[in-house]
């Protein structure tokens, strides 16, 4: 289970320490292509900045909301940006906790994704409101009964958490970091806030982390939960499920775990991490996604059965616009993303590639971006006194500022994860060089056969 | 306190929507003009509902008149997290549009779809500027709005009578908001349910009464009368 090279190879280096340079190229110098790439991606985020000018100078009247239709694909991007960010701290937080030994090149990949969506996604529901100039009335006269406002103080709480997390196990590299690049002294020095390495500051560190770990599963939870009450805590057919909360937690750890997959590809691919990011971490996350596919397949089977079953009438109008009406096209595509190709893809070892997987994963994130357009939607083109509409139903179509917007939100995160690449290692190379001296540690003395599950089952192996 | 509240003679509405007009006349409500009636963001604070049912030649068709139904529960006060909606202690629900947020939780929360947003702000027309009403606010881009039950002819009513030195009477409620007045069927009455004498308390436990959406709890303020005929 070692990462790195060999034990004849390490022993034979010269500079003890340098077996992880490569973690430390992406910091040394500024490639063109590097700078084409951000280039690029600030190009697009210009465009929905462009965009989103338009819509605070004339008005949310710029996007194709309308009555009855009044939320969007501003809140759709921001439920699907923040589930994407479950894929990082709390998936990296779970992997700790349970002490899965293949995790450590992961994690700070995982928690850098957190961090960069989540900002993205808590600003998407700002670009929502209709007068963002008041967005401190949210604190100066907050209402403590309104689910937005759990909404607030619930990702506010996620983000400095989960910014907590990404930093407390960056210390010990910020050390080695002010060493390694003295001319940037000031500003790893001060972050790296006196770090030495002693015994007793490492067991604080993993004491701190441990409790981190603990907390962000709770926190987790409860802030998709939270996310969905802003829509099960309304009459409005299928929409008043109690099913929803668990329903978004499932589908944000489904979505970020796909999410995360594809970051660790590109990691993998760009940063030339092949040592560190093997086909074997790519296995494991695949079958775990493919777990989370059976549990989504749970959940909206169950959603499903019960609308119809209850046969009334309101929600039956939204139940047959999305499996036979307008909305067809998209429920069943969403089926086909969701659950059959990643069932073929995922199921069997010869197809559970690294390549495999990033299919099944970016065909799974299309599918849950279409979830979450299906759960928001629908409910609204249907209200319970169609007598109301102009036309026989409600009906949404997104102008170009809304997704020049969401084009700008992706971006805007890619961006945010390259300027992290530029100033930190994203494996944490501390913890690496840990485990292969608890590795080395276990080499001088002959090892026990073990004979577990693990070791034999086919499933697992790398 | 009195408790506002209103009821509508289904017999006597003829679904004629002077109400709908009036109500838009006396509120301000900017124009929409075609591109945006395309897109369906026409405001109508009141709006008559229309149900057709039966076939050829067995057609019914009921006209239902829909202000805000001003409820007792309201579901769109429990989710403003600013506290821009609110019920007064007369039972109206108020709308301040300077606390207004814009993020349209009351406009999705609100089963009987009454709250419109402004999504640009309002263009009226030079010859539509002097006829504006000057005791109702023009409302910016980025809020929410709704029926008041012209809560600004309340106030300049309860004004006049405190001048005088008298109680507000019924017979200045019945027709006071600006769709009442202009019913040329006499189909609406407003008053004080409170008040075991007003026509509104009086209409409202007739065996012809009856709410819209009453199963889910909102207990609206507005009664319909049943068509007999």
């Amino acid at each position: 289970m070692s990462e790195g090279p060999s034990t004849q190879e390490r022993k034979t280096l010269l500079k003890p320490g340098d077996e992880d340079a490569i973690l430390f190229e992406p910091l040394q110098r500024i490639g063109w292509r590097f700078l084409a790439v951000a280039a690029i991606l600030l190009l697009i985020i210009i465009f929905g900045v462009l965009a989103y000018s338009r819509q605070v100078t004339q008005g949310l009247g710029i996007t194709g909301l309308n009555y009855p239709v009044y939320w969007g694909m501003y809140i759709i991007n921001t439920i699907f940006f923040i589930a994407i960010s479950y894929g990082g701290t709390l998936t990296s937080a779970i992997l700790r906790i349970f002490g899965v030994r293949w995790r450590t090149p992961i994690t700070r990949a995982a928690e850098v994704m957190t961090a960069c969506t989540l900002s993205v996604g808590a600003v998407n529901i700002v670009l929502d409101m209709g007068r963002p100039d008041r967005v401190l009335h949210l604190i100066l006269y907050g209402r403590y009964q309104s689910p937005i406002l759990w909404d607030f103080y619930a990702i506010s709480l996620y983000m400095v958490c989960s910014l907590l997390y990404l930093y407390l196990p960056l210390i010990p590299d910020m050390a080695e970091l002010k060493e390694r690049f003295p001319r940037r002294r000031w500003f790893y020095g001060p972050l790296s806030l006196r770090w030495t390495g002693t015994p007793q500051q490492k067991k604080r560190l993993e004491r701190i982390i441990d409790i981190m770990a603990l907390a962000m599963v709770p926190i987790a939870v409860m802030v998709h939960t939270v996310l969905s009450y802003l829509l099960s805590l309304t009459t409005q057919p299928m929409w008043h499920s109690t099913l929803m909360g668990p329903y978004f937690v499932m589908g944000a750890i489904y979505s970020g775990m796909a999410g995360l997959l594809i970051v660790m590809a590109l990691l993998r691919r760009f940063l030339h991490l092949e040592r560190y990011l093997k086909p074997k971490h790519f296995n494991y996350m695949g079958l775990m996604i493919l777990g989370m596919t059976a549990v989504w397949l749970y959940f909206t089977f169950s959603e499903y059965i019960t609308t119809y079953y209850g046969q009334e009438p309101s929600h039956m109008e939204v139940f047959y616009a999305k499996f036979l009406g307008e909305f067809a096209p998209y429920f069943w595509t969403q089926v086909g993303l969701c659950l059959v190709v990643p069932v073929l893809l995922l199921s069997w070892r010869r197809t559970r590639t690294i390549v495999g997987t990033v299919v099944a994963s970016g065909l799974i994130l299309v599918g849950m971006w279409l979830e979450r357009f299906l759960i928001i939607i629908p409910t609204l083109t249907r209200p319970r006194l169609p007598a109301d509409l102009p036309f026989t139903t409600g009906t949404y179509r997104p102008t170009s500022a809304e997704w020049a917007i969401m084009a700008a939100s992706a971006a805007a995160i890619a961006l945010l994860y390259l300027i992290f690449i530029k100033l930190f290692p994203i494996v944490p190379v501390w913890e690496i060089r840990q485990e292969r001296e608890q590795e080395d540690a276990r080499f001088e003395q002959p090892p026990e056969p073990v004979n577990d599950a693990a070791s034999s089952s086919p499933l697992l192996a790398g | 306190m009195p408790r506002w509240g209103m009821v509508i003679d289904l017999d006597k509405c003829t679904g004629c929507q002077a109400c709908s007009v009036a109500c838009r006349m006396e509120n301000n409500i900017p124009f929409a003009g075609p591109e945006e009636t395309e897109l369906s963001r026409v405001k109508w604070w009141h709006k008559v509902l229309r149900f057709e049912e039966g076939e050829y030649p067995k057609v019914r068709l009921t006209f239902i008149p829909r202000p805000c139904q001003h409820c007792d529960n309201p579901p769109c006060v429990t989710v403003c997290p600013v506290g821009a909606t609110y019920v007064d202690d007369e039972g109206v629900v108020r709308m301040d549009y300077n606390r207004c947020i814009g993020c349209r939780f009351c406009a999705t929360a609100c089963p009987y779809g009454v709250r419109h947003f402004n999504w640009y702000d309002p263009d009226y027309p030079e010859e539509v500027r002097a006829a504006l009403n000057p005791d109702v606010p023009v409302r910016p881009r980025g809020v929410v709005e709704k029926c008041t039950f012209c809560i600004h002819r309340l106030e300049a009513a309860k004004h006049k009578a405190a001048e005088e030195g008298r109680e507000l009477v019924d017979a200045e409620l019945v027709n006071l908001p600006a769709c009442n007045e202009v019913c040329p069927a006499s189909a609406r009455y407003f008053g004080d349910l409170d008040d075991p004498e007003s026509t509104v308390s009086r209409l409202a436990h007739s065996p012809r009464a009856f709410k819209l959406l009453e199963e889910l709890g909102t207990v609206p303020k507005v009664f319909y009368l049943k068509e007999t005929s």
